[in-house]
This record gives C-alpha cells, sequence and structure tokens, in this order.
C-alpha cells in the first residue's frame, strides 16, 4: 500500500521526474530548489545545478535558505561571478531548463513576482525579478511550480516580471526569442501544458483524489482539461523517504543555530 | 589606501546625498558597515545594491534612504523585506523612490562602470512590464546585425563598500566564494571602502586567478571581524539562517523593529 503523503510532496515529487540526467537547470530558491535537489538524489544524479550566485554544478548537503548559501559554493564544480553567470552561461544559451517559481501566474504562462495592484501604488510589493526575467527568455524552457488557487492561478497577472507567452500567447514568437518558455506547470493539485497552437495552460494530468471541479474552482480562468486527461502517478516510497530526509536535514541546519 | 576605524572610514568616505553601493551576492554582505552608516546618521543616500537584503531593511527603516536601486528585494528564502514593503507601500518612515532593474541588467550595469562605459549592453527584458516604469530601460541597434539589444546606464557609485576575507599590511584585498559582483562595484565606484575579517602578513591567494583586489583600487581598509554577520563570510563563519528567519518577526513591526535597531545597533560602536 502506497504511504499517505501531502500535497505539497505530491508537487515536488512530480516536479523532480520532469528533470533529466542531462538537464543544465538554474535553480530559484524555495520549491524549485526542493525539486532539483531531490531528482538529483533520486534518478538525476548528474544532473548541473546552477544557482544565480555563480555555483555551477552545486550538489548542497542539504536544502539553501539563500541563493548564495555556503553549502553551494563549498559543493559546487566551479563558483563565477554574477555578471559572469548571467552573460556567459544565462544569455549565452547553455542551460537547457530554468525552474520558477510565481506569485501569480496566469493563463499563458506570463509570471509576476513585482506587485499586487498597480506598480506605482502596489497594493502588495513583491520582491521583484531578479534573475527571473532572463531566465525566462535564455533557457531552454521554463517549468513552473506553484501552489494551486485563485489567488496564484489568475486569468491576467498584474504585472508581467518573466515572460511566458506573453498577454495574448504569441509574444514569443513575436519577439523573435528562439527558447520555449513555460513547457510544463507544476502545481499541488495538478499537471498543465501550453496548448500547441494557443499557448494556454491546460491540465494535463490530475493527482491522485484531486476532482476536475476542484481544479476549476482553484483556477481563475476557465480552464480545460486534455481529452486523454491522466492521473498523476502518486510519489514512490523511495521518493518520500529522500525527501523527508533532505527535509529534515535542512530544518535541522537552518534552524540549528537559533 | 589608508588603514582606517570603522567610525573614521565612514565619516570620512560617506556622505549625505551620496550614490552608495554597498554589494556582496548574499555573501559577505557589509553589515557592520552599514550599521556605521546608520549610527552616524547619514541622509538621502541613493542605495545600490542587486538585492537589498536585511542590510538595506535596516538602512531603510532607519531613515538613511531617499532612493533605491534594486533588482530583487526580497528576504532570502523567507519572504518580504517588510522595512522596504513599508517605505514603498506607505512612505515609512519616508517616502522611497525606487529604481528597479533584473540582475542581468544590474550585474551588466556594474561591468560597464567597471570599464568606463556610459551604459550597458545586454539581451533582457523581453516582453516585461518593467520596461514601462523604469525610463532607464532602453534600447540600441546594433550597429553590425541591425539587432534591438536592451541598455541601462552604466552605474557609477559615489562609494562602495564592501566585505572581503582578508588584506595584506600594504593594504591588497582577496575575496573567496561567491564573489559577486565586488570586483565590479569597487572598480565602477568613485571611492572604496573594505572592511576586511582579518589583516595578515601574506595573502596566500589559493590560486593566481583568486579575486584580489590591489591596494591602489580602495581608499580606506577597516579590520571588522565578524562584519558580514548575518550573512557570512567563507572560510570564517556560516549564514546565520536562523537569524534571517527571525528578521521576519523583528521587522514586521515599527516598534519592535526600532527597538531592535537601538539594542543592537545604535548602542553599539
Amino acid at each position: 500500500m502506497a504511504e499517505p503523503y501531502t500535497a505539497s510532496e505530491m508537487m515536488v515529487v512530480t516536479a523532480a521526474r520532469a528533470l533529466r540526467n542531462d538537464d543544465v537547470c538554474f535553480v530559484g530558491i524555495g520549491a524549485p530548489s526542493e525539486a532539483c535537489n531531490l531528482a538529483r538524489l533520486t534518478h538525476a544524479p548528474d544532473i548541473t545545478l546552477i544557482y544565480e550566485s555563480g555555483t555551477i554544478g552545486a550538489k548542497p548537503e542539504v536544502l539553501p535558505l539563500s541563493i548564495g548559501d555556503g553549502d553551494l559554493c563549498r559543493t559546487a564544480l566551479t563558483t563565477v561571478s554574477v555578471p559572469e553567470t548571467f552573460q556567459y552561461w544565462l544569455q549565452g544559451g547553455r542551460i537547457s531548463v530554468g525552474f520558477l517559481g510565481a506569485a501569480q501566474l496566469d493563463r499563458f504562462g506570463n509570471i509576476n513576482t513585482t506587485v499586487i495592484g498597480d506598480y506605482a501604488r502596489p497594493k502588495v510589493r513583491l520582491p521583484g525579478g531578479g534573475g527571473a526575467p532572463e531566465i525566462a527568455t535564455f533557457c531552454g524552457e521554463i517549468y513552473v511550480i506553484v501552489p494551486h488557487d485563485r489567488r496564484r492561478m489568475v486569468d491576467r497577472v498584474d504585472f508581467i516580471t518573466s515572460l511566458g507567452h506573453g498577454r495574448d500567447g504569441q509574444e514569443r514568437h513575436r519577439l523573435g526569442l528562439q527558447t520555449k518558455g513555460p513547457t510544463l506547470v507544476i502545481t499541488d493539485l495538478c499537471v498543465m501544458r501550453p496548448n500547441p497552437t494557443t499557448n494556454e495552460l491546460e491540465v494535463v494530468s490530475i493527482h491522485p483524489g484531486v476532482t476536475v471541479d476542484r481544479v476549476r474552482e482553484a483556477t481563475g480562468w476557465e480552464v480545460t482539461f486534455r481529452p486523454d486527461l491522466d492521473t498523476t502517478p502518486p510519489p514512490t516510497t523511495a521518493e518520500l523517504e529522500v525527501l523527508r530526509d533532505l527535509k529534515a536535514r535542512t530544518e535541522a541546519a537552518h534552524r540549528g543555530g537559533g | 589606501m589608508e588603514f582606517l576605524s570603522l567610525k573614521e572610514a565612514i565619516a570620512e568616505y560617506v556622505e549625505d546625498g551620496d550614490v552608495v553601493a554597498m554589494e556582496g551576492f548574499t555573501h559577505l554582505i557589509p553589515f557592520a558597515a552599514g550599521h556605521e552608516v546608520i549610527r552616524q546618521g547619514k541622509r538621502n543616500l541613493t542605495l545600490v545594491r542587486m538585492t537589498p537584503d536585511l542590510i538595506y531593511d535596516q538602512l531603510i527603516g532607519a531613515g538613511c534612504a531617499r532612493k533605491l536601486v534594486f533588482s530583487w528585494g526580497g528576504n532570502p528564502g523567507v519572504g518580504s523585506l517588510h522595512r522596504f514593503r513599508d517605505a514603498v507601500e506607505n512612505g515609512w518612515p519616508a517616502p522611497l523612490e525606487i529604481e528597479e532593474h533584473s540582475h542581468a541588467a544590474m550585474a551588466a550595469a556594474y561591468a560597464a562602470g567597471a570599464s568606463g562605459l556610459p551604459c550597458a549592453v545586454f539581451r533582457g527584458y523581453a516582453g516585461t512590464d518593467l520596461v514601462d516604469h523604469n525610463p532607464n530601460i532602453r534600447t540600441v541597434e546594433c550597429p553590425f546585425t541591425g539587432e534591438t539589444l536592451s541598455a541601462v546606464p552604466a552605474l557609477k557609485p559615489d562609494v562602495t563598500v564592501i566585505h572581503a576575507q582578508k588584506a595584506d599590511r600594504r593594504g591588497n584585498v582577496l575575496i573567496e566564494g561567491i564573489v559577486g559582483v565586488q570586483k565590479e562595484a569597487v572598480l565602477a565606484a568613485r571611492k572604496a571602502v573594505v572592511t576586511v575579517e582579518e589583516v595578515v602578513d601574506d595573502l596566500a591567494p589559493s590560486s593566481p586567478n583568486s579575486v584580489v583586489l590591489p591596494a591602489w583600487t580602495i581608499d580606506a581598509v577597516v579590520e571588522a571581524p565578524g562584519g558580514a554577520w548575518p550573512s557570512y563570510a567563507y572560510g570564517y563563519y556560516d549564514r546565520d539562517n536562523s537569524f534571517y528567519l527571525e528578521w521576519d518577526e523583528i521587522s514586521r513591526d515599527r516598534e519592535r523593529f526600532s527597538a531592535w535597531m537601538a539594542d543592537h545597533v545604535f548602542s553599539h560602536g
């Protein structure tokens, strides 16, 4: 019998499975970093993880709290300056997957991490773009990991911090971008991919125990379900063990000094 | 280059109204120097930093800043910078003008400043809304291919302040680990102050390619052990992640923030 697991574990495990052993991955902090390191510790031991602090090939023992924790540098193949990271490695087109989170994500995969409300007089001032605006256009493709609720999954983001497929789904083509943009969205309810023609995000699989109605209610637009809708395979005991062990080590390390 | 106390260095090299860059990408953030700027009551500063982090949250909350130039304003892995948010959302303790960029843009802008160029040219901001809100994000046409490229003005701080592991007795400085944009930020600035963990006889760089800033690129070196806490100094002490978590609570409330500053910043030095 399968072990019980949380919705968040389901999300991270599903995200980890999307990564390949030969990927070179630009890693955002938080859930993306969890998924990338879970992949590294399970089916993708040779994956190259790059954090924007310039640590290339990092193999952290515990999940970093920041993108620049010492463990990343200590375990990296090499550590380069921040200008070099963005100029040679990202803009130079050497990264296959960018893994991002989002405060808001819209039907065309555009990401907002800047403001809720008006830019000049924001209701909520969020941290901003950081590396993400260029990660979104220079990595071969983008995976987004985001908890699924109406506040986050919106029809139209208040602000495009990082380009998905644009306001009408066709912006990347107009801008002549050679990269694919968001090809995969993993939430705690389902997995989504852009429609091959319109680039609108559609549900391709639903996590075990989640209903179509629940996904519909949690999504800020009239969401489409693919006709061949699948059930996402649940986490295996081995995946859960590695993830929980990693998170326990991390918790002990970050609170330990306190 | 002169060796000074922290008090002397900040008094001499940071003036009201200056454009100040205190760099260090998560690592080697010059907190001790930031606290001295707060204690000396510097005002109307334009603060430049890719990631404002807790150091600028404190400077903003203490009323030192008029303007912030930045590219990611969060508490890494934790959430918001509450003093930064309070200034932007509610104008407390004073309104804060912002000039917002992406990391790629700021990194390129520091490199342009260090290179003596007027602007940085790169590929960036494609399809983003920030271009409509920051008039300093512009485009240029490549004279060779006709491509449209992004341009931002070079960053040329009046003064850059960084923290490093070591200086030797002549004032040459060694930076190891995550080196961020410190070299570029120092070379881009009119004046540079470096605080270090220790002053040693021999830098003993681990490789001929180590990041070393020659003494003649620096105005003042200050010995300030522990000066990067709660960030860290690779090879000396780790990042105090538990304090970054705690800051979320301390900074959320104006009174609790002010009390913390009184106890930990104003009563020291």
